[in-house]
This record gives structure tokens, sequence and C-alpha cells, in this order.
């Protein structure tokens, strides 16, 4: 009976095989207010520990700063965050429901984690507003591509981001063009295209100049709230202008986590870090 | 049709209204103006014409993946030649017999090579419209075939550029092969007519010449559709910044594949109305060779601008016909004075420098 019992299983009309039903990620749920979980998290390259029982907390809306020193492990916790590195244990979840260790690069770029890296990468032959066009979210078929023509809805979305970023009187330059933090703003403003409920953002101040730095930290605590953001940053000035919360890595291990004042005036974080 | 030309509007309207005018009035000046008159135009230089539209075609093909995608093929006068072969094919089966052995089934070279049925892939040739189809699908599905393998293993740059040269210079050995049954050395040649009307005519002429020109109107404007559209600008952004766009979300491989399926249609299409003009298709057209000349067509005229590419296809075969004919040896020193020309001083060939020069005014 066994096997014919089976056979009537495999037949039946009014199902569907498992591994035919398209494997959608959950949708993000952060009803508990925490939008990003990484626990006791461990990587080692050849040995050395990169990351060392990590624990860490992003609350949803936070904007979150870390710091230290060079080899503390930031990089590392991002490439594992954006699914480039997988970790030897630990957990991250992005949200209640959604297991960031299954997911793959795309992905998760996909469920709504944006990372901008150190370097301003922009598509320096096209002009802004193409820049920022080409990184929205839609279909990016071939044929969806070929056919694609803007609809109001995201014509007004690429409006509001250019406004937010504070490009709108450029939008017809050639992105090659622009100077150093307004390339800086406009990869920010194609991650926002994504949509992203948390962005990663890699020392945005690097190279900037005072007042452009002034205009990047309004942007990224404007950011906030519909969002999170974390950002790592090496300039301390830039830190205290718009932190609420600073977490301190060392060796891969979370030293001390609370506001700019605790952090600068910790004893373990002065000798590690800022006494130096 | 206006929002398809709207980028290069200008530039576009001025080319196409060139083309067009061209079009009727070569034609014209050939079949109503008689021999005497001074602005009457040989048959034979109708045809040569004709073949240049086709290699203006095949510039064009090169100049969507190499100027938009910054794929640079040395292989694509493989997919014309492919093309061509399928109109061959169509050609030979049309002599019938009025061939030299007067075998009605089979081409003249099969039968000297005592062969004593048509090889399977010959079948369907007899059908214009089947020789048509194939000058299309055979180099499309090749290029994908190609292309599936070099761009899913992430091959770019010079790599890629040694593979098309590869592609193309072992299909010119394989076509050398008596036993491929494609006329081996000496191609296939001797057409006699195409549907019905003879190639000695020159109506038939006329009337190639003239569908080599609709033929580059209409590649010229798929091509602007596809620059111009948001395809064209992830093209121009693969380009410029592989992975960044890969990081955006793109498949940038299926992107890559589908642009250069599609530039190696349009080179079949360009093969196939090359051959009855010319009169012959044979290996030699598989000669890596040849598809380096294409490369220089397109940087003559200028790469990423469609028109560019068929000013410089027409500049170079004319200075090489003009060349070849009063100083044979000189043109392949010629051919290299002028790459190493345009690469040091015209980086963006003519169109580049009529466009600096207007800029500067």
């Amino acid at each position: 009976m066994q096997p014919l019992e089976k056979m009537r299983q495999l037949f039946r009309r009014d199902q569907v095989f498992d591994f035919l039903i398209p494997d959608i990620p959950p949708d993000l749920d952060v009803t508990h207010g925490v939008i990003l979980y990484l626990e006791d998290i461990s990587v080692s390259f050849d040995g050395f520990k990169a990351i060392d029982n990590l624990n860490l907390y992003i609350g949803d809306g936070e904007l979150r700063c870390i710091i230290g020193p060079n080899g503390a492990g930031k990089t590392t916790m991002m490439d594992i965050i954006t699914g480039k590195t997988k970790p030897d244990y630990g957990k991250a979840w992005f949200g209640q429901s959604i297991n960031l260790l299954k997911l793959s690069e795309p992905e998760i770029a996909q469920a709504g984690i944006g990372r901008k890296f150190q370097k301003p990468t922009v598509f320096e032959n096209h002009s802004v507003f193409e820049n920022l066009e080409l990184a929205m979210a839609c279909n990016k078929g071939v044929l969806p591509t070929l056919m694609a023509s803007l609809s109001g809805e995201q014509h007004d979305h690429i409006d509001k981001v250019l406004e937010l970023v504070g490009l709108t009187e450029i939008t017809k330059s050639r992105a090659g063009s622009l100077s150093h933090g307004q390339k800086q703003w406009l990869e920010i403003g194609m991650l926002l295209m994504q949509k992203p409920k948390l962005l990663l953002v890699d020392e945005p101040v690097a190279g900037m100049t005072l007042q452009e730095m002034e205009r990047t930290a309004e942007l990224l605590t404007s950011l906030a709230g519909e969002r999170s953001v974390i950002v790592v940053e090496h300039d301390m000035d830039f830190v205290r202008s718009i932190a609420q919360k600073v977490t301190v890595l060392h060796q891969g291990r979370i030293l001390m986590e609370g506001s700019m004042d605790e952090v600068q005036n910790d004893q373990r974080v002065i000798e590690v870090y800022l006494g130096e | 049709m206006v929002s398809i030309l709207m980028n290069n509007k200008r530039a576009s309207i001025i080319f196409l209204a060139c083309l067009g005018f061209a079009t009727v009035l070569v034609p014209i000046l050939n079949l109503l103006v008689g021999p005497d008159n001074a602005f009457h135009i040989p048959t034979y230089t109708m045809s040569m014409l004709g073949k240049y539209l086709t290699y203006a075609l095949l510039a064009v093909a090169v100049d969507l993946v190499w100027g938009y995608l910054g794929i640079l093929s040395l292989g694509h006068g493989a997919f014309f030649a492919l093309g061509g072969y399928a109109m061959g094919m169509y050609l030979m089966r049309q002599i019938g017999d009025r061939g030299v052995y007067g075998n009605p089934i089979l081409p003249d070279f099969m039968v000297f090579l005592n062969w004593q049925e048509l090889p399977w892939f010959w079948h369907g040739f007899q059908w214009f419209w089947f020789a048509i189809l194939m000058a299309v699908l055979v180099p499309t599905l090749l290029s994908i075939f190609f292309g599936w393998f070099a761009f899913r293993s992430r091959v770019t740059g010079v790599y890629l550029s040694i593979i098309t040269q590869a592609l193309t210079f072992s299909l010119l050995l394989a076509f050398f092969r008596n036993e491929m049954g494609f006329g081996g050395n000496n191609g296939l040649t001797d057409f006699k007519d195409i549907l019905g009307f003879s190639l000695q005519s020159d109506y038939t002429r006329a009337s190639l010449f003239i569908a080599s020109g609709i033929a580059l109107a209409f590649g010229y404007l798929c091509c602007q559709y596809i620059v111009n559209s948001k395809l064209g600008r992830v093209c121009t952004a693969i380009r410029d910044s592989e992975s960044r766009v890969q990081f955006i979300g793109y498949r940038i491989e299926n992107f890559k594949l589908w642009v250069f399926a599609f530039s190696a249609a349009l080179a079949g299409i360009a093969g196939a109305l090359y051959v009855p003009q010319v009169g012959i298709i044979n290996p030699s057209e598989f000669s890596p060779l040849n598809s380096i000349e294409i490369v220089v067509w397109v940087a003559v005229g200028g790469r990423a601008t469609i028109y560019g590419p068929v000013i410089g296809a027409l500049l170079v075969n004319y200075a090489k016909s003009f060349l070849t004919a009063a100083m044979p040896e000189s043109w392949l020193f010629v051919l290299g004075a002028i790459f190493i020309v345009v690469t040091l001083f015209l980086p963006h060939g003519i169109t580049g420098l009529l466009k600096s020069k207007k800029e500067s005014q």
C-alpha cells in the first residue's frame, strides 16, 4: 500500500510540489522595535579572530555610529550583514523574520539593506538624474529595461531623493563633473532609490571639506527615523555631531556602547583608541 | 519615432536624410540616366556602394557592442560570414540544373566531390524565407552559445577579444575543409538568380542596393532605440563600471548576452545582403584580419555614435578600393597607419573631431 499511497500523493492535482513553490523571503517584521540582530557572531580568517562573539542590536529608525581602531572588525561586520562573508558561528536576523545567513548578497539587497562603500563610485558619464534612475528599485530584467519608461510615481520618487540629498539644481550635470562631496551624496541617493530599511554607510566624510561634512551630518540625521542607519566613521568630530548612540569595537568585540560623552570619558576606550 | 531619436535628434535626421537620398538617387542615376550622361553611375559602382552599405550595417552592429557595452569583439566577421553563407546556400540551390554538371539538386562542388545526396543542413535552403531566417538565426544562436559561456564566466576585456578572434579563426579553418560541405576553399559562387530575377540585371542590382539602404536604416533605428532607452543607459553603465551595475541589482551577463546577440543578428543580415552583390562567399570572410578591419572602421568613424561607424566604414572602404587598385602593396601599411593615427590623435574618431570643433567655436 505504501508505494501506491505515495503515487497518489504525487499525482494529486490540488497541490504543488514543494520545490516548485518560489522561495519568497518573508516580509520585514520589526514589531519588537529591533531591525537588526547580531548574536554570538564569530569569524576567523586563518586563525585570526576578526569578529569574536559579537552581539549587536540596532533599533528600528536608529542612527548608530560604530567606531574602533583599525582591525577592530568594522568592515568584517558590514560584510557579514550584507552577506559577503559568512560567519563561523552566530545568528544574524533582519527584523524577526529574515535570516540573513541564508540569503545571498543580491537577496539581502533586495530585502532592504543598502550599503555605501568608502570610495564613491557613481556612473561618471551619466547625469545625476540617470544615476538615480538606474539605481531605482524596479524590474531589472533585460526586456523590461528596454521598454522602461518612468511612471509619475517613480519620477516623484527621484525628485524626492534629489531634494533629500540636495542635488536638485544639478540634475542634468554629468556625475563625473561633481565634487567629491556631491558624489558621496549622489551615491547615498542611489542607495535611497532602492528604498532600503537599513543603510550601512562606510566612512562617509573621508576627504570632505568642513562644510560638506556639516551637510552630510544633516543628511544622515534626516535619513534616520524612516529607516535605520549604521555609520562607520573615524572622524570623531563628525561622530559627535550626529551620534545618538555610539558602539566601540575593539579586537572583534564590543568594548562599550553609550552616548558620545560616556564613550569619550570611558577609561578603556581612551586606552585603546582615543588616547592614542 | 521622434522620441527614438531624441538624444541624437539632429544628427539622426541628417543621417537618415542623406541615406534616404542616396538610396533613391543612386538607382535613378544608374537606371534612368543614360550611359552617355556625365551623371550616369555604372552598375559596377552601384554594387560596390551597396557592398559598402552592408559593411556600414556591420560597423553599426560592432559599434553597439564596442561603443556602448565595452565589448571589443574581434570576431564579428564570423557572424557576417555566417549570414553570407546562409544566403549563398540559397543562391546555390537556385542555380538548379544550370550548373556545369547539370545536377538539378546537388551544387557543382558536391558533384565534383562525388557526393550522392544533399547533406541534411542544405535542406530547406531552396526557400528564400528559410535562408533569410537562417541568416539571422544561425549567427544569433552562435553568439548566444558563445556569449552564454563567455559572459557567465566573467571573461572581459582583452581576453574576450582574444577568444572572439579564436572563434572566427576556428570557423575559418572549419570552412576551409571540403568535408564541411560548404564548398571548401572556393566557397560558394557562380550564382545565377535571386527570387527568380537574374543577378546580372541592373534592376536586380538596384533592388539589392535599395534593400541594403533600407537594412542600414532599420539597423540604425533599432540601435538608436536601444541606446536611447534605459537599456542603453544600463549598457553604458556596464561599460564604465561593471561591478557597480551588478551591485545595483542588474544581471549584467544577461544584458551583455542579449545585446551581443542582437548585434550578431544585424551582422548576419548585413552578410546576407553582401553576398548577392559581391557574387561570392568563401572562408576568407572568416579571416581574423577582416574582423579587425571592422573595428578600424568603427574607430575611424567614432565610437558610441552609431552614425560615426557608417562614415568610417564608407571612408575606409572607399580608400581600400581606391588604393588596392592604384597601389596594391600599400593598402595594409595604410590600414596600419590609419589605426595608429586614430588611436593616437583621434580617440573619438572623425565625428569626435567634428564635435570638438563645434564645441570650441
